[in-house]
């Protein structure tokens, strides 16, 4: 069977990105080697592990269970749009750094897109909440405690900014 | 761990996916919220030569209430949508209770209500909803539309009464009855888990709160989702009371024949869904009292 493939356009971290694609390229194998955005982990491939998680249309997704072609049209965030253009980090990677929130570090790109997209929709999170929030992301460095806090002290930080 | 070639086209309305899968059959599967299908695919435990995706037909998704009550749920609509629509949270407890135990907030962003009962997987809540809730599923394909009950549509493992040419389009809820309280409950490994077992109970009871009618649908303990109505005979005419309860769960537990897992053996499953349907019953007897 010849790969069959398609034009798509689409816009990544705000920039759009027009590229032909083979039908059945992942969404998650399409960031890393078409767009060289290898901060979007592949862990499982069938949507347990949440390494691969971006924003879709704003929205966490598991980029393993979605095609590239299927992106035709929206907008993503991945990892690689979190810190400033200067460099400086987001308050969310700031917190996993000043609270030891990652070691492998493997991760951590899916629970900062998770996060990110979760504390705009709940800024003042319980400790509870933020382990529901999280329990679609598996780490298996940290126990996940020094993740809540640092989702805990990223909310914090997130509230007070202007 | 990448799924095999496939020819991908995005339907331009419901008639034109209707007659894709007319033409190409079980060649073709529809692309709903994928959230099933693509692992499959990338396992290639699916191989599907053509993928229809469906997610440009907004006409397939949200929530809408007839006239009688009756809520209809689009089958492309998202698990996330409903958990965000307070309405129908109020009005279908059951899905309040359960939309939660489903997978995580991302795969729920993507999953549809008629990808999940197309999947007919057993250990899924949506299925035992649709049993105890007597839903009628709208099924459509080129040539025409009929409706079966949800009891009927299920068939066995991952089966159901889709034709190749056919697409699951809608479910249908008859509108509640008199004071009705309904509660769901499941026991999983971790959040987000397939369940070990799961219970749908849903109660209407009459002026003087005794049971007039108990919907009781299991998930997870056997090959498709398990209407255990019939064990609730002893509870018809019964206030709620501990005994009597536990005798319906005893009943439950004599009529399941669940198959074990990695997580569970047989007889832990049965017990489970005792427990839960005990605490299921309960809890639908108590919200039927407080129900207007």
């Amino acid at each position: 069977m010849q790969p069959e493939r398609h034009d798509i356009e689409l816009s990544v971290n705000g920039t759009t990105c027009r590229r032909t694609v083979e039908s059945r390229i992942l969404l998650s194998d399409f960031l890393r080697h078409d767009l060289g955005l290898a901060g979007t982990h592949v862990g499982c491939e069938h949507g347990a592990c949440g390494a691969c998680t971006i924003l879709f249309d704003g929205a966490p997704i598991r980029s393993c269970l979605m095609l590239a072609v299927q992106a035709n049209g929206h907008e993503l965030s991945t990892v690689e749009g979190l810190a400033g253009n200067d460099g400086e980090l987001h308050p969310i990677q700031q917190a996993m750094h000043d609270h030891h929130g990652l070691q492998c570090g493997y991760c951590t790109p899916g629970i900062l897109m998770t996060m990110t997209a979760y504390l705009k929709q709940n800024p003042q999170p319980s400790e509870h909440e933020v382990r529901e929030a999280l329990s679609g992301n598996l780490c298996r460095c940290t126990g996940y405690q020094n993740v809540v806090d640092a989702m805990l002290a990223a909310a914090q930080t997130l509230r007070a900014a202007p | 761990m990448k799924p095999a070639p496939f020819r991908y086209i995005a339907a331009s309305s419901v008639d034109h996916a209707l007659a894709l899968k007319a033409e190409h059959g079980d060649e073709a599967r529809f692309l709903a919220g994928g959230q099933s299908l693509i692992p499959a695919m990338n396992f290639r435990l699916a191989r599907p030569s053509v993928l229809i995706d469906i997610n440009g037909l907004g006409e397939l998704a949200g929530v809408e209430r007839s006239e009688s009550g009756e809520i209809r749920i689009g089958a492309l609509t998202r698990y996330h949508s409903l958990e965000r629509d307070s309405r129908f949270l109020t009005d279908c407890p059951l899905f309040a209770d359960a939309l939660p135990h489903i997978a995580h907030p991302q795969i729920r962003n993507r999953g549809t209500i008629g990808g999940n009962l197309s999947h007919a997987d057993p250990a899924s809540e949506l299925p035992a909803i649709a049993v105890g809730m007597q839903a009628r599923m709208r099924i459509r394909s080129a040539i025409g539309e009929r409706e079966v009950p949800a009891s009927e549509f299920f068939q066995g493992l991952l089966t159901t009464d889709i034709q190749n040419d056919e697409m699951l389009v809608e479910i249908a809820f008859p509108p509640p009855t008199g004071r009705t309280g309904a509660c769901f409950m499941e026991v999983a490994r971790r959040r987000g888990d397939f369940a070990l077992a799961g219970v749908a109970a849903i109660v209407t009871i009459d002026a003087e709160g005794r049971c007039s009618q108990l919907r009781l649908a299991l998930c997870g303990v056997g090959d498709r989702a398990v209407d255990a109505s019939a064990a609730a005979a002893s509870l018809i005419g019964q206030p709620c009371a501990g005994e009597v309860i536990e005798t319906v769960a005893a009943e439950v537990q004599g009529m399941i024949d669940p198959p074990g897992n990695v997580h569970a053996s047989p007889d832990y499953q049965r017990h489970i869904a005792g427990v839960l349907a005990q605490r299921a019953i309960s809890a639908a007897f108590s919200r039927a009292g407080h129900a207007a």
